[in-house]
């Protein structure tokens, strides 16, 4: 046994250097390689053939495709009302969104941490709207808003329920929003849930038998001592209520007359329905800048909590 | 978390009223179960109410008309074929980053942790561009290999933070013992991996399963529909037919859900430790 071990050791060190350098490059190459490369095809050359396309008048459709300068980006800037619309739906859509579905998953994580005897199921239960994907989710939710609600309205009279819910500007925006909110408060609680339980439960006592209120708890132990979770599920609602479109194009289509179109959906709307695609990606690429620095004060907050832990 | 274990009074309300919340989150899924088996008058005049008949021959033809098992298969064989391949390719990059970081390899690393912020938007009209070029358009390889390229960011920042924590002792001392870096690799290093390609299995099937803008630009043949593209293409003959639409949702879901209630638990570690790196 010592022997052979020590022959190897000897035929390692006789290996000439070349030999070690072409073996550690076909091990690169072998580790590295098929990632890198569909990576590079399918994320990195796109990306940029899409800058370049958005200083284009591309269509799709002729051969050739002419250098416009930053015309695209003027006249989106300017003379594109159906972006400004969209955009300012998104804003307002997420700002909304993310507040009204981290203060339920929260809710839902502070109760479900309770010694609840039906809590799993309960978890569950709330989680479940997250396994369907946002395409089924919204034509399931259509039904319900245009047959369930009118039934619960004729039901308890109550006149809430008898609106237009998504054929009307203000109540399809809500529409959206309590979709958004039956779909991620779920995920969000898990993550708070998984937070809370790391909680100490001395520290909890203690504030116990100094006699806080139950609020004073929550605000002055459990939420500091959370932040970290909290900011993740900020961020993680922010990404998809920033992103969002097969929510919306199963729910609404963006409408009634565009009012509820997000930004994702209106890039779609610009290449397949107009036809402008050098338009399509001049969108494409002012949307990549937003959520780029979306990311990158997310990625600046995460690391900063993390020095003060 | 909690300080009081004893069940009082208080608990019972707290319960009954997170039971309630509970029931309100089942709503929907009762709305759509009951009218999917009603005949469409039903529908239409008591959508609240306990069927009068259980019309079971409205899943029959929705069964048929989106063509079930054909867009459940093609709905599995790329959610699976990606999976494993996403697995196999971004962990081998991840250790291999891990365990030599050259220079290179940083760069090409912080290149795949940067491209996460990416929009799909972003790179979909020049992708599908090349995609035709290339005849990668209308196929099963072609949209798998979309995932490939648009999963390994993710999947690799996810291996990579694992990889920095395996020891690397044990892969030294089976060096020394005689297996090639191949060996070590799959033999020793895989099996320690294992609660991570759990993980990231399961965060790529919730994408790749309910993905519908991808496949619905790259496959137009109606024999590659996936299930969101048979829902969707569905509702666009069928519009407002709810008793033949509601029983397609139904099974459209089906699947997801019974992977959930089977897998719950790795599920929501899986959601817990990705959130938490991501």
């Amino acid at each position: 046994m010592n022997d052979t071990r020590a022959a190897q050791a000897a035929r390692h060190v006789t290996r000439t250097s070349g030999q070690r350098k072409l073996s550690q490059w076909i091990q690169q190459l072998v580790f590295v390689g098929p990632a890198t490369f569909f990576f590079l095809f399918i994320v990195i050359v796109p990306f940029f053939l899409g800058v370049y396309y958005s200083f284009t008048d591309w269509n799709g459709i002729s051969r050739q495709i002419n250098w416009i300068g930053i015309e695209n980006y003027t006249h989106i800037l300017t003379k594109d009302p159906d972006f400004r619309n969209a955009f300012w739906f998104t804003v307002r859509f997420t700002i909304v969104g993310i507040i009204v579905t981290n203060l339920l998953g929260f809710v839902l994580a502070y109760l479900l941490t309770k010694p609840l005897r039906t809590r799993n199921i309960l978890r569950t239960v709330f989680f479940m709207p997250n396994m369907i994907g946002g395409l089924l989710l919204g034509f399931i939710w259509q039904f319900i808003f245009i047959r369930g609600f009118s039934a619960v309205g004729e039901a308890t009279g109550w006149s809430l329920f008898n609106l237009p819910w998504l054929g009307d500007r203000a109540t399809s925006f809500w529409g959206i929003v309590i979709v958004f909110v039956w779909q991620t408060a779920g995920y969000l609680m898990v993550i708070y849930i998984s937070a809370l339980n790391n909680i100490p439960k001395d520290v909890l006592e203690s504030a116990e038998i100094d006699g806080a209120s139950r609020w004073q708890v929550i605000r002055n132990i459990i939420l500091p001592l959370i932040m970290p979770a909290v900011t993740i599920c900020l961020f993680l609602a922010i990404s998809w209520a920033f992103k969002m479109f097969d929510l919306n194009l199963a729910l609404t289509g963006g409408g009634p007359f565009k009012a509820t179109e997000s930004v994702a959906l209106d890039i779609y709307n610009e290449a397949f329905t107009n036809n402008r695609l050098g338009l399509g990606t001049a969108k494409a690429v002012i949307f990549f800048v937003i959520v780029a620095i979306i990311t990158s004060i997310q990625v600046r907050a995460t690391k900063s909590r993390e020095v003060e832990m | 978390m909690d300080v009081q274990s004893k069940y009082s009074a208080r608990t019972l309300i707290l319960e009954i009223v997170v039971i309630l919340l509970g029931l309100v989150f089942l709503i929907p899924f009762y709305f759509l179960i009951i009218n999917s088996v009603k005949t469409f008058g039903d529908i239409l005049s008591n959508s609240a109410s306990w069927p009068q008949q259980f019309v079971w021959s409205n899943y029959v033809e929705a069964w048929k008309a989106i063509d079930f098992p054909s867009a459940f298969k093609n709905s599995l064989i790329v959610t699976v074929v990606s999976d494993l391949l996403l697995v196999l390719i971004s962990s081998m990059a991840a250790y291999q980053m891990v365990r030599h970081p050259s220079r290179f390899n940083r760069i090409l690393y912080f290149v795949f942790v940067a491209a996460m912020v990416i929009p799909f938007q972003s790179i979909m009209l020049p992708l599908m561009e090349m995609a035709s070029t290339y005849r990668l358009n209308n196929s099963m390889i072609g949209l798998i290999i979309s995932y490939l390229g648009f999963g390994a960011p993710l999947s690799i920042f996810l291996f990579h933070g694992f990889v920095k924590n395996v020891p690397l002792e044990i892969e030294q001392a089976a060096r020394v013992d005689g297996s090639n870096r191949y060996g070590v690799f799959f033999r020793i290093v895989c099996p320690l991996m294992m609660p991570m390609f759990v993980t990231v299995i399961i965060l790529n099937t919730l994408w790749i399963w309910n993905d519908y803008l991808l496949p619905s630009l790259m496959l137009s043949s109606p024999e590659l529909r996936t299930i969101p593209i048979a829902t969707y293409s569905f509702f666009g003959q069928y519009t407002k037919q709810w008793d033949m639409a509601l029983p397609a949702l139904v099974l459209g879901i089906t699947p997801i859900i019974i992977f959930f209630l089977f897998l719950q638990r790795y599920i929501i570690q899986g959601i817990t430790a990705g959130s938490v790196k991501g």
